[in-house]
């Protein structure tokens, strides 16, 4: 949203602004912590989407014979309770989790800023805003979902298909339960901000509130938004593994990382195997998107961008 | 049941009592886990197997079943039968005679009166008493003297022993709960928490949903039991955190219920510090095939009798669901050895056990392909059936639970292989055992084509328990979608056999119609059994005297337990 | 400062009493049964006896009022009851669960000794290891302080504790026997032995929450220093010759604060939500096992009184965000 706000407002200085996010990419690239994190970020995006047409064993194909196996050539990561190669499971349960961990993340973060900004900076939308933060805040999760089925799966399904109704339901449902702590974040640190000299300056200047936001206000609370990005893929990712466990998100049979890890669990002393491909899974994931966002933060930050 | 073989199961019962004359208290404390935990230590205000088991502790029925289903004397010396005169001719009326001398914790003595009581008490209006079934057709209890009660029913009962016999129909004290009656039940919070009971135990402190604290009931009519002068119930966590507090760590000496993949729990019991005991009663696993059509598109009239299954009433389809199925293989991968794969829906008691449906335990999916294409269902360009434009596509629900999902993901594997199509969906429990009218994804409601869980009955009689699949039970809009005939079976015939089990009160008569009821279930093939499951609990090495019971509590031997030194 | 509080204290009545109408709707549209957990073998009709004992047959609204003036009358006098030895309370009618029989609130009393051993402790201690560890990985960063904060950090948020818990259950109960694996909520401490067997008991369930919550706030206390770090009066501030120490922790620190101080705030009422799964895993049976055995019990009462009180501490946690915001950074003005 900022990259094309700010491309559009600056429309007649075209190459300035494509060289500015050149100067963005190659602060990035000197970030060590930040190439290393793309590049495994970028190599699990190729595990899953990719492997799948490598490692051609279905996800769901049931060995009973094979079952409960050690890594081999055959199965490199085993198999699990029923025979079903976990090699599979992971490849096919990482699209799943990635798609709905940065979807469901990108959406909390969306209205999290967008209601945190405009509770901060508009003073008369600050109470109404922040009581319906409270509102969220108090619901319990679990009745608020089972209502949240009820009401839109079978709709949803007739739509976009069965597995396309259960996508958009989790991410609605994981996005809608989110955004809370990220739209108090953001709101604190514009109160502060909008106190502060630049933007009374620019305010006498006579910038538009839009325009104010967009330049001025939204590239400062950047770091925390960043952080919530990082925390919030784990949350998603785990969230969805609960749901789908409860019975309310993906058909049982449809592996994720959050559910492999989940039934897991319960082998975690003969097979520990088991739990621990899914946790790295996650874990570097949630790392790289970490480094990634560190080095994003600092490319952004024209004072760093200097130096 | 015979006078006979109950006294054969008490004294067998009896002899397996440890033989040393503890004294009482003598082994200090014994911790029991439920990963369950209970809520309320009164039977009659909470149906919950939890709570019922808690409360067995402190409180007992006249009569009881024992580990193989026979009915055993508690509180009475003998339980009364047609040979022995305690029940009349006619069947309505039965004679109980309390022992000498028994004592309620508090020290006063158990009277007739508390019978009577505890009839009134969950017969009250505006109660909601949870076993207010068991007292069915009771019209009074009569009290000529101190230690005899006499039940008079309305109407002939061939199985007179619903009141006040198992852990669901205690006997309470009258003196405690004489203001609790009716609507006033709930605000007895004291003595719900802790009845005055005649058991081995009595409660020191309840905290709900987390910990019972229990000690030695000092007026316990054996004075050498029990051998532990005060317990713990704790409750909460997991099946398997409560499996490994036994059986790994020790810290515990019973934990209820533990049901985990076989694998998992063998491991556990490697580690030397305890046993698993399982036993089996009348729980069986199985899959309810839909007689009606759930389509969204019908409205209101979604899954009633007016819209017939447009594949699942062509019995070939069924009979190639079930033929299948490797139940062999599903009970050793969901089970182990607390399961075994049965061919009926009436398992047990022995009796009753029908032997003509055996064929289905040997998987055939050649001969269920066979059955399908002589039917006349081909399979299309995609591997799945189809006949006049019908595709033989399914959606299979159970609820969440892990060894169900295993299950689905198997039977749906064989179901492809014979040329169906499954799609899976998995509700919560409290949602899909729930009978909220206003949800969709009740078991009741059944807007899927087949679903599958578990069910049994109460004590050893099936009576009330075959009479589920009668026309008249189908779930509809009409009765709220209350009933328990999910297939929506329906045939005259069955009914008629219904019919007659409600008025013939010989027990091999009786058996007789059961095992045809179950047989003309099962060649309908509108339920398809898998597992017989069986209970699985585990003790600590050092806790002797357990002994695990379907029938009843598992804890209904409390008494007996003691320290193995 | 004073009018704002009081403002906003006054504006809680009204929002507190349609969050209760919302949640209070919520409950009833969502799908569920009291009596989902009875056993199929209780027949029909007497389920729909019970439903009825509980008063389930009542219309919606008679039932709302009468919750709201059992929670906003009937309690708090119910509670000065206990604190004054006053007696106005006599006769009226608590609120009373579905599954216990008896009132919600005496539970909710009984589970708040082990919600904050437990739950409320972690916090504290995840705070307050959260702050240094935030301020010194953004101070040194990139340093291998930095990265390995950074590290464990991310991997205890990304790892959920139903599996974190589980793995010190085995290592340190199974394995080597040192702690217990179930948390016994009845113990008394009175002396010393007592005293460390509290400490056994709770070693694991807080090491896990507080790697969980200091993971999130050393998050946003490090990026949120990183910003300060580099502004223009930190230049200023040392120009002057303040000292390294006064810069950092005077001046960066405390401009610092808003995002944590927020995130803190936050943090707190979800100590009396309890910690569902944590709670679950080590069986300390606090509020969070209360509110989350109450969900699938469909005990309403007492759901609905659970998670009004949360509501409450919500928004007086939010109050006082909002005020040490002002305290924080003067220039913040609400009025």
């Amino acid at each position: 949203m900022t990259k094309t706000a700010v491309h559009s407002n600056d429309a007649t200085e075209e190459t300035a602004t494509r060289s500015q996010w050149w100067d963005v990419w190659d602060q990035f690239k000197t970030h060590r912590g930040a190439m290393v994190g793309l590049i495994i970020f970028v190599s699990i995006l190729l595990f899953v989407v990719v492997g799948p047409w490598v490692w051609t064993i279905d996800p769901t194909h049931i060995d009973i014979r094979a079952r409960n196996q050690g890594p081999s050539l055959a199965h490199p990561f085993g198999t699990d309770q029923l025979g079903r190669d976990i090699f599979a499971r992971m490849m096919a349960g990482g699209q799943v989790s990635m798609a709905v961990g940065m979807t469901a993340m990108a959406l909390s973060l969306f209205l999290g800023t967008l209601i945190g900004v405009l509770a901060g900076y508009f003073k008369w939308l600050d109470g109404p805003l922040m009581r319906l933060t409270d509102l969220f805040l108090a619901l319990p999760l679990l009745p608020l979902l089972l209502v949240i089925i009820l009401l839109f799966r079978e709709r949803l399904s007739s739509v976009f298909g069965p597995e396309g109704g259960i996508f958009i339901l989790m991410v609605f449902a994981i996005g809608i339960t989110s955004w809370m702590q990220a739209a108090r974040i953001v709101r604190g640190d514009v109160l502060a901000l909008k106190e502060r000299e630049f933007v009374l300056a620019a305010h006498s200047i006579g910038t538009a509130p839009r325009k104010m936001i967009l330049r001025h206000i939204l590239p400062n609370v950047m770091s925390p938004i960043m952080v919530s990005a990082t925390l919030g893929i784990a949350n998603a990712i785990i969230t969805e593994s609960a749901l789908s466990f409860l019975g309310l998100g993906f058909p049982p049979d449809f592996p994720t990382w959050g559910r492999l890890l989940f039934d897991g669990v319960d082998f975690l002393q003969q097979y520990p195997e088991r739990v621990l491909f899914p946790g790295i899974a996650i874990s570097l994931t949630v790392l790289s998107v970490n480094y990634i966002g560190d080095g994003l933060r600092d490319a952004l930050d024209p004072r760093i961008r200097g130096r | 049941m015979k006078m006979k073989t109950a006294l054969l199961g008490a004294a067998a019962a009896f002899a397996m009592a440890p033989m040393a004359m503890a004294e009482r208290g003598a082994d200090g404390h014994v911790n029991i886990i439920y990963w369950q935990a209970p809520s309320i230590m009164n039977p009659y205000l909470s149906g919950g197997t939890k709570d019922l088991e808690a409360a067995s502790l402190v409180i007992e029925p006249l009569a009881r079943y024992d580990q193989d289903g026979n009915m055993v004397p508690w509180l009475v010396d003998s339980v009364p039968t047609v040979e022995n005169g305690g029940v009349s001719e006619d069947l309505t009326t039965v004679t109980w005679k309390l022992k000498e001398g028994l004592l309620w914790s508090d020290g006063t003595p158990v009277t007739s009166a508390d019978v009577k009581f505890s009839w009134e008490y969950c017969t009250a209006d505006g109660g909601g008493c949870a076993q207010s079934e068991k007292y069915n057709d009771v019209v009074d209890v009569e009290t000529p003297d101190e230690l005899t009660a006499i039940v008079k029913f309305g109407v002939s009962k061939p199985f007179p022993y619903g009141p006040f016999v198992g852990a669901q129909a205690p006997i309470l004290q009258k003196a405690q709960f004489e203001n609790c009656l009716g609507p006033k039940a709930p605000e007895c919070t004291e003595e719900n928490f802790a009845p005055i009971g005649t058991g081995p135990f009595t409660v020191t402190e309840f905290r709900p949903n987390d910990v019972v604290s229990l000690e030695a009931n000092p007026n316990y009519r054996d004075a050498s039991k029990p051998a532990f002068a005060t317990a713990t119930l704790k409750g909460g966590g997991d099946a398997t955190a409560a499996g490994r507090s036994v059986l790994e760590t020790g810290e515990f000496d019973y934990a209820w219920n533990l049901q985990l993949a076989p694998d998992v729990l063998a491991n556990m019991e490697a580690k030397g510090k305890g046993k698993i005991v399982s036993g089996f009663g009348t729980l069986v696993e199985r899959i309810m095939v839909n007689q009606t059509d759930p389509s969204a598109d019908l409205g209101d009239e979604r899954a009633t009798k007016k819209h017939p299954h447009p594949f699942l009433t062509d019995k070939n389809v069924r009979q190639a669901l079930s033929m299948a199925i490797d139940r062999e293989l599903l009970t050793e991968i969901g089970y182990g050895a607390a399961g075994r794969p049965t061919c009926n829906v009436l398992p047990a008691p022995a009796i009753y056990a029908s032997t003509a449906n055996d064929g289905c335990l040997v998987q055939d999916i050649a001969g269920a392909n066979e059955l399908l294409e002589s039917a006349g269902w081909v399979k299309g360009a995609d591997g799945i059936r189809a006949k006049d434009g019908v595709r033989l596509s399914m959606l299979y629900q159970t609820s969440t639970n892990a060894v169900r999902q295993d299950f689905q993901a198997l039977i749906k594997q064989w179901w492809g292989e014979i040329g169906v199509e499954t799609e899976l969906r998995n509700l919560d429990a409290s949602v899909f055992f729930g009978g909220d009218p206003g949800s969709p994804d009740t078991f009741q409601k059944f807007f899927a084509d087949v679903e599958m869980y578990a069910n049994n009955f109460d004590g050893t009689d099936p009576e009330s328990y075959m009479a589920n699949w009668e026309c008249k039970q189908a779930p509809s809009p009409e009765n709220q979608w209350q009933g328990n005939n999910m297939p929506r079976f329906c045939s005259e015939e069955y009914d008629a056999l219904v019919a007659k089990m409600a008025v013939t009160g010989d027990i091999n008569e009786r058996a007789e119609l059961a095992k045809a009821m179950n047989d003309m279930l099962m060649q309908e093939y509108v339920i398809i059994p898998l597992v017989d499951r069986g209970r699985v609990s585990a003790h600590s090495n050092t806790l002797g005297g357990v002994i695990l019971n379907t029938w009843d509590s598992e804890l209904w031997n409390a008494a007996d337990w003691h320290r193995v030194k | 400062m004073l009018t704002f509080t009081l403002r906003r204290l006054l504006l809680a009545i009204p929002t507190l009493i349609f969050i209760s109408l919302v949640i209070f709707l919520l409950l009833e549209l969502a799908p569920g049964d009291p009596m989902a957990q009875v056993p199929l073998t209780v027949p029909p009709e007497v389920k729909a006896q019970m439903r009825e004992a509980l008063g389930l047959g009542q219309p919606i609204h008679i039932r709302f009022v009468k919750w709201l003036y059992q929670f906003y009358v009937v309690e708090p006098l119910y509670l000065a009851d206990a604190l004054f030895g006053t007696s106005w309370s006599e006769g009226l009618p608590r609120i009373i669960s579905w599954q216990w029989r008896s009132s919600v609130l005496d539970v909710v009393a009984q589970r708040i000794p082990q919600t904050l051993w437990v739950v409320g402790l972690s916090y504290v201690i995840g705070a307050m290891i959260a702050v240094p560890i935030g301020v010194i990985s953004a101070y040194r960063q990139y340093s291998i302080f930095d990265q390995i904060g950074t590290f464990i950090s991310m991997v205890g948020f990304s790892v959920p504790t139903f599996f974190t818990g589980v793995l010190l259950i085995v290592i340190f109960s199974v394995n080597l026997g040192w702690f217990p694996s179930i948390y016994d909520t009845t113990l008394v401490v009175n002396d010393w032995p007592s005293f460390v067997k509290q400490l056994k008991q709770m070693v694991m369930p807080v090491f896990v929450l507080a790697l969980y919550n200091a993971a999130q706030i050393s998050r946003f206390m490090r990026a949120s220093m990183l910003d300060n770090l580099n502004q223009d009066y930190v230049r200023t501030a040392r120009a002057k010759g303040l000292g390294e120490r006064a810069v950092v922790l005077v001046h960066v620190l405390r401009n610092s604060m808003i995002p944590v101080v927020t995130v803190i705030a936050l943090g707190v009422p979800t100590v009396f939500s309890g910690a569902i799964i944590t709670e679950q895993v080590f069986k300390v049976n606090g509020l969070g096992q209360l509110l989350i055995t109450a969900i699938q019990a469909n005990d309403l009462p007492t759901v609905q009184t659970l998670t009004v009180i949360f509501a409450i501490l919500i928004i007086l946690f939010n109050l006082i965000a909002d005020i040490l915001y002002g305290i924080l950074d003067p220039r913040i003005r609400y009025d």
